[in-house]
This record gives C-alpha cells, structure tokens and sequence, in this order.
C-alpha cells in the first residue's frame, strides 16, 4: 500500500483528463485587446504573488465566490490562516507556475459547491481546505509524561499478559570485598539488579569487615540490600579466593535460612555480567536449576608473542568458553559442558593481581540456581534429594559447587532452552593486591598545588598572586630570560615551593596509611 | 420432609458452586480479550451457511477471466476483493445452481482490473462494462427484471465505490451509476451523506495480503515503545502542489503540527520494518487521503495498534457488527492540532480496553480476506450482512410491467456498447 500511494500519486498527474481548459489559453497567437488585457492582469497578479509569497489570485476568487454559498464561508477563514503561514515554500513556486489553471479550478470550485448543496447536505466540503496549525507547535512537556506513563503502563499490562505470571522474588548473593576494582565490578552488578523487573533482595557478604565503601555504595541502589560481615580477610592467591567465596556464599544462605526468605536464589558474583532475560528465564525454576554460563578467560597481559600463542591455542581448544548443562535431543539433561582450561593451565593466574589468564573452577556458583526453601530448616515439600546447608558444610572443607547440595545430579533443571541460551557471563579482573586507589573515589582534600613537570612554562611562578593573564605572561617570560640569575624573589619562591611539594608528600602517605 | 429439605439445600450449594466456576471462567476469558459486539449485536461470530442462498452468474470471461489473465497484479493490490469474493461464491456453500431458490444474485464482473502500468486502475470503462454485464443479465434471465436488481448485489471496491471516478469531484458529479440504484452495493468506500453510498451498502475492509502481514508478526511481549506511528505521504506534491487539497489538508496539519514531537514517529520514509514497528506502537494514525478509507486500518487491526481515525463522517467497514467507537479513536479533522492532547487525556483504563478488544481473534479475522477462506473472516462478514437483510421486503418485487430504471440516464459516454 505504500507503493500505492506512490503510484497513485503519479497515476493522477498522468490520467489528468480531466483539466481540458488549458489547451485554451495556450493559442494566443492572436494579440486581440481582450488576451492582452488578460496577459496584463496575468502578469500584474504575478508580480502581486511574488511580492506577497503566495498565490494572490486564488484569494481573490475566493473572496469574490465565497458569498455565493454558506459553506464556503467557514473554510475561507481557514484558508486565509494557511496563507499568511510563511512555512509554505510550495505556494511560492506555484505562483510561478500553471496560474491559468485557476481558471480550471474555479469552475470546479463553483462546481463543488452547487453539486454539494445539491445533495442531502454533506457537511464535509469537497475543495481546497487549510492546514490547521496551532500558535504553538511544540510538544507540552506535561503530556509527553502523561504519555509516557501511558507507554509504561501499557507496557507493564503487556507484562503481566504474556510474560511471567506469579513472578517470584529474586535473593541475589554476592561475596565481595574492598579493592580498586569493586566499584566497577559491584556498580555493574547494582545496575543490573536494579533493573530486574521482580522483587528483589540483594545480601552482599563482606570479606574482613562492613566498611562505609561498600554501604555507601549499596546505599546508592535503593535495593532492599542485606550486608553482612565475614570475618575472614580475602587472601590474595586464586585458589583460597576462590575456597573463601564458597564458605561465603554458604554463610549467605545460612541467613536465608534464618530469616525464611522465599524466592529464587541467584549466585551473583561481583565482576560477573548478567542479562535482562537471565532474570526472566530463571523464574521458570522449580526446585533446582542450571544455566549456561559463558567463560571470559582473560588474559591481561601484552606482548606479541602472546597473540601467537593464543592462536595456537584456538586451534587445540576446540570446546566453547561455556560452562552449563548440556541436553540430547529430546531436550533432557545428559550431563556437564565445561570450560576446557587444560591448555591455559600453564599460564594461568597464581594471584589476584598479576596479568595472566583467571581459569575459573569446574562448575562455577553463577550457574546455578536454587528455589529458597531447599536451605530452610525445615520446609513441608522438601525434596528427599536435597542434602541439608549445615551437612554440607561440615561434610567438605570446599564446597566448589551448589552441585553437592543434591545427592542426585539428574534431577537439576536445565534452563535457558536446555543449555543453549548463554545469559550470563564469567570474568575476573582485578587489579594488584596492593594497588591504591582514593577512598569512595573521591580526592579528598583537593589538591590546590599540582606537582609540576619539568617541561613547565612557569616553574617558579607564585601561587598566592593572582596577576591578570598579559601580565603574568609577560613575568613568566622575564623570569623565563633569568633563569640563572639568582635574583631575591626567585629564591624566596623556590623555597616556598619545596615546602608545598613536602606537605603534599605528606599527606599522601598519611593517606595510604589510613587507607590499609 | 428432612429429605427434602436436605435435598433443597443440596441443590442451592449446587448453583452457588455453578455460578462462582461461571463467574470465574468468564473472568479469565477477560483477561486477555473481550467479546466483540456491535448495534447489531454479537454477529461477528455468526456462520451465514444456511441463512441465505446466493446464486452466481455465468458470465462470458471477458468480464472476468480474460480480464485477470491480461493483468494479474489485480490479484494483490488493494482492491482485490471482487476477485477472490467470486472466487470464494463459486465453492461456499451458500451457493446455489437454482436461481428460483436464491435469495441474492451475484455478477462476477472485474471493474478494477484495468491498470495503468504503475499499478493504478482506471475507472473510465467500468461504468460501461458494469451496465453491459447488467444488459447481459437482464436479457439472458428474468431475475433481473423481475426485482429491477434489489435482490442483486454487485461489489465495487474502488475508490468512491459505484460512482466509478478517483477525483472526489468528479465521482460527485457522476453520482452512482443509475442501473444500481436498487442493488446491494459492496464498496471500501463510505462516508454519511455522501452521493457515492446509498443506503442498505456494506462497507468492507479493502484488500491486504494475509501471508505478507502474518510473516511480519514479532513475539506479543515485546514493549509497545512508540507512543504514535505513521508512515505516509503528509503532501501530494504530484497532483496538489499548494496542499490544501489532498486529505482536506488534514495530514499536512498532523505534519506541520507534529514533526517535531517525540512522541509522535511520523514520517514518509517506507522503512522495510513497517509492520514491526506498528506492533511496537500504541496509537497508529489511520487519517484519510484522496479517499476517506484506507488498508492502514486494517493493518492497525490486525497488529494491535489503536487506529486513530481522521476522516469526517467516515463509514467503516461491517459498521453495524464492529464497535469501531469502541476500539479505535475518532478525531475530527479540526480537531488535529489539538491530536496530542486528546490521545494523552484518554484515560488509562479505555486504552487497555481497547488494546483488549483488538486482540480478539474474531476481530482480526474479520478484516482479511485469506485464501482459503476460513470462517468469520470478511467473505463471511459479508454473507452475514447480506442475510441479515433479508428477507427481502416488499418493495424489492415488482408488479410486472413497472419499470423504475431509467436506461438512458448518466453520461453519453457511458451508453456506448463495452
């Protein structure tokens, strides 16, 4: 239908019998005084329209026949409005052109009215009609949020029609601890919580203590947030880091326990990144289910002989950087996709901190979730296949996935299409152990007195003398030519100078001091 | 006696059970659709088999197979309904091969077929090709004579319907042919008090591909983002180039009023994801062009999205089945600079039910025209307005010997042989 329109567009002017009277006023090969009196009035109704920007005559004969019929009336004002509206190029052009075809019109016009009167009054006018615009064509800013909140509200019903029904609350877990790269990792997590449609409760345990870093950051998501403290202080190898996340994340559902919260448990670590539909999909879980986790095994280091090695290992490692269920044909669960790290073992990171590959365990926590009453004490419908929190806890000293809560791996529900939808994907990266950063990353005191480098234009200009910009270049410049001389003021600034960088060196210190 | 009492009172926990299990099916039937039903009542639904007979002519196929032969694009553009309503006449079983028990006579005749080579049909032989299938019928059976062709119904989808013209002008000038002044017109085309729509018409849909709008459908959950969609010309700068003309200036108003409004996504691109985008819109803008009606309402139907329908005094199609005050939103044509506010005070609720009432499938089905027909869908809406005419009264018959046609009348050019 779009090319119909089109089409139609062009047909009209193409089979546009029905304009016969402009072959009339072509022959005026005969200079009579009548087609010179009307090449005259032609030609001084051109000139008009140029002056005016709009077709003149037209007007002319609508006021002239606009007393012949009443319903010409109400649209003759409409028609004057559009005129006067100088954001019409058209009519300018028009001008210029097929003036002669007024006379066709006219009698069209003329025509339309009797014809419309003629029959069983019709309201609606046949002719030309102007375009209505108001004073003020802009948008209202008070209905664009009406309609916003229209959009929002027409979205949320469309939710609740075809997305999920009863939807669960969601219980996110996420062990972390102070470093330069939690803002970044936890910021991430935050925003995506905050954007899960459901409800959602969010318990962060905190290696070593519950610092105002963290609280402040928590404080900013307006999540319901449960922060909690574990006393142990993150160690800095990957093996132990890893052994203390579980018995974290085993502290975290022991407070599930306590406080009997109902929803689905999801393991969202802190550097990891979840999709929107990761949250969708996992409200279809029953009891206890699995998705496919994709590994970002990430090497931070550089050098070219890196790029080499790792195309020869692309070449070895033929499996996908994904962790999950996996499924036969008739979509039941079979057994366990797992990262193949045999070929980055050599290279694999030791410490938190030093730029080599992070290979993550096994089967990770993030891969797994879990209906909250399989960690209640006692639930009515509890599964015989659940082993009890504390059991578990006792029974290994490294509880490496949620997989040892169930004596019998077969019952795990695969979600995410069996397996094969990845939402949610597995990275670390951190930065040194001892590497600083400012608290809650702001400066704090301002620095007033940068340290300055040695190519400098001004090194010994004052700090506490705020001459006008002209001036101050020409003293730069002066003391610029007298670098060597040692002249008064040079000296007693350069002492004062030695003295600010000392403060600051000062407070630097006392600042990593405070901040360990 | 105490049986009888336990037996009263068995009996009126019965019926107070009955009545909650009722109450709660027909609560979860609301939650996704509401019933539709117009000021004929609930008809959508109807099955006319059985409630009428229609006898279909047997024409000589120049009036309709060599006619599709030469130019087969008359099967996809708009105005393919006259093709596929005979095609679906000759093997429904409403049709009858006894004229003496048909209650409604068809004439196949193909009056859009005549294309010009960008796709455009011509209206200036179908008015003679309509009156010499009429001279045809009426010399080769009684039946047009006897009733003068008030049991007679012919279908006539082109723009302005009988009147058999494009320019609104013109078409007013010609009137409806005089020969079908008694007969039941089927025609896209209706606005009130207008010349081209007689009394007793059945306004249809017009024609769109079934197959080309379900292989655009996208996933119901995905979020309706855009508050107002259209895509069209606002100017016809071929053939009115001052603007005024075209649309009663209405769309250049929706342009100059609105192109700079966030929430209104309004332009004349033809972007590939045209249907996509409307089952992403809230509101579509169904305002009139050259003619008052227009295949975007039924595009709007069937993907959900409100139609807001700018054309005054517009007749839409089955009137008299679909509630269209109910499920689209109708501005007046001076109305339009004001269009913002009057889409954003609509109150929350109507707009969820009518999102509600569009996404009933017998709405849908009634504004397609799929091949093969399946039931409740327009060549259905059709028989069903037919027979919800009859039976015929007694004016349709006449005495023999009266004469009310005049064969004469109309323009000379029309009384030439076809």
């Amino acid at each position: 239908m779009k090319l119909t329109a089109l089409q139609q567009q062009s047909r009209r002017s193409n089979s546009f019998r029905g304009s016969s009277p402009l072959d009339s006023s072509m022959d005026g090969a005969i200079k009579s005084p009548v087609t010179i009196f009307w090449l005259v009035l032609h030609g001084l109704c051109c000139l008009i329209s140029l002056v005016l920007g709009f077709r003149f005559s037209r007007l002319v004969f609508f006021l002239l026949f606009s007393n012949t019929s009443n319903t010409m009336t109400s649209t003759n004002l409409y028609s004057t409005s559009s005129f006067g509206n100088p954001s019409e190029p058209l009519a300018f052009q028009s001008t210029l052109g097929a003036v002669t075809s007024t006379s066709t019109s006219l009698p069209a016009m003329n025509f339309t009215t009797t014809a419309a009167s003629g029959t069983s009054s019709s309201r609606v006018v046949v002719g030309r009609h102007g375009i209505l615009i108001r004073p003020w064509p802009h948008p209202n800013p008070a209905e664009v949020m009406m309609a916003h909140r229209l959009i929002e509200r027409v979205q949320r019903e469309q939710r609740m029609q075809y997305g999920v029904k009863n939807p669960r609350a969601v219980i996110a877990i996420t062990p972390t601890y102070v470093r330069t790269f939690q803002t970044l990792h936890l910021t991430g997590v935050m925003h995506s919580l905050m954007n899960v449609p459901y409800d959602l409760v969010w318990i962060v345990v905190e290696a070593g203590a519950v610092t105002n870093e963290t609280a402040s950051l928590l404080a900013k998501s307006g999540l319901t947030t449960i922060h909690v403290e574990y006393g142990k202080k993150m160690p800095i190898l990957w093996e132990d880091r890893h052994k203390l996340e579980a018995k974290m994340r085993l502290h975290a559902l022991r407070l599930v326990r306590e406080k009997k919260l109902d929803g689905i448990v999801i393991f969202a670590d802190d550097s990891n990144m979840h999709s929107m539909e990761l949250f969708d999909e996992i409200q279809n879980v029953n009891q206890f289910g699995a998705v496919s986790v994709g590994i970002l095994a990430h090497s931070g280091g550089d050098g070219e002989d890196e790029t080499a090695v790792a195309q020869k290992e692309e070449e070895k490692n033929s499996g996908l950087p994904v962790q999950g269920p996996a499924c036969n044909s008739s979509n039941h669960l079979v057994g366990w996709q797992t990262f193949n790290s045999a070929t980055f073992m050599e290279r694999s990171a030791r410490y938190v901190g030093d730029r080599a590959i992070v290979l993550p365990r096994k089967m990770e926590w993030a891969g797994f979730v879990l209906n909250s009453r399989l960690v209640w004490r006692d639930a009515e419908d509890k599964p015989e296949w659940v082993r009890d929190l504390d059991e578990v806890a006792a029974d290994e000293e490294d509880v490496e996935s949620p997989l040892s809560f169930v004596k019998d791996a077969s019952v795990v529900e695969p979600l995410g299409s069996c397996g094969r939808k990845v939402m949610i994907w597995w990275l670390r990266v951190e930065a040194r152990a001892d590497s600083k950063f400012p608290a809650g990353w702001v400066i704090n005191p301002p620095l007033d007195v940068t340290v300055p480098a040695k190519r400098t234009p001004w090194p010994d200009a004052p700090p506490e003398l705020p001459l006008p910009a002209g001036e101050k270049a020409v003293v730069l410049q002066e003391i610029a030519e007298k670098q060597a001389t040692k002249t008064h003021s040079p000296r007693k600034r350069r002492s004062k100078r030695k003295h600010a960088i000392r403060t600051i060196d000062e407070r630097v210190s006392t600042r990593h001091a405070g901040e360990n | 006696m105490r049986n009888w009492r336990w037996g009263l009172i068995g009996i009126v926990f019965l019926a107070f059970v009955i009545r909650t299990e009722a109450w709660k099916f027909s609560k979860a039937q609301h939650e996704h659709t509401e019933r539709i039903s117009g000021s004929a009542g609930d008809v959508l639904e109807d099955d006319p088999v059985g409630r009428l007979k229609v006898f279909v002519y047997e024409l000589p196929s120049k009036y309709n197979k060599k006619i599709l032969q030469k130019d087969p694009r008359c099967l996809t553009h708009m105005f393919a309904a006259e093709i596929y309503m005979h095609r679906f006449l000759l093997s429904s079983p409403v049709r009858t091969l006894n004229p003496e028990e048909a209650d409604w006579f068809y004439t196949p005749v193909y009056t859009t077929c005549d294309l010009t080579p960008n796709g455009l049909p011509l209206p200036f032989k179908s008015p003679r090709m309509m009156r010499s299938a009429i001279q045809l019928i009426s010399s080769n059976w009684p039946y047009w004579n006897r009733t003068e062709g008030a049991d007679h119904f012919f279908i006539v989808p082109h723009d302005f319907g009988a009147c058999f013209h494009y320019q609104e002008e013109k078409a007013i000038e010609r009137g409806i042919l005089p020969l079908l002044q008694r007969a039941t017109l089927v025609q896209t085309f209706g606005q009130r008090n207008h010349v081209c729509l007689k009394d007793g018409s059945i306004t249809i849909p017009p024609y769109a591909p079934p197959q080309k709008m379900q292989a655009h459908l996208i996933p119901p959950n995905t979020p309706r983002s855009i508050f107002v969609y259209f895509r069209g010309l606002f100017y016809d700068v071929g053939n009115d180039p001052e603007g005024g003309y075209y649309a009663r200036g209405a769309r250049a108003s929706v342009w100059e009023n609105f192109k700079d409004n966030p929430l209104f996504d309004i332009s004349t691109e033809h972007p590939t994801t045209y249907y996509e985008d409307m089952q992403r819109a809230i509101f579509c803008l169904c305002p009139l062009g050259w003619a008052p009606w227009s295949p975007r309402l039924v595009e709007a139907v069937i993907f959900g999205c409100i139609p807001v329908i700018i054309a005054d005094d517009i007749v839409l199609p089955f009137a008299d089945a679909i509630p269209w005050e109910e499920i689209g939103v109708f501005v007046a044509e001076k109305d339009v600079p004001k269009l913002d506010t009057i889409l954003t005070s609509i109150p929350t609720e109507v707009i969820l039910r009518k999102q509600r009432l569009l996404a009933n499938p017998s709405m849908k089905q009634a504004m397609l025209f799929p091949q093969p027909a399946q039931s409740r869908d327009a060549f259905h809406q059709i028989l069903n307005g037919l027979a919800r005419k009859l039976p015929h009264d007694r004016s349709t018959f006449l005495k023999p010997g009266e004469k009310i046609l005049n064969w004469t009348a109309g323009p000379v050019g029309d009384l030439k042989p076809w």
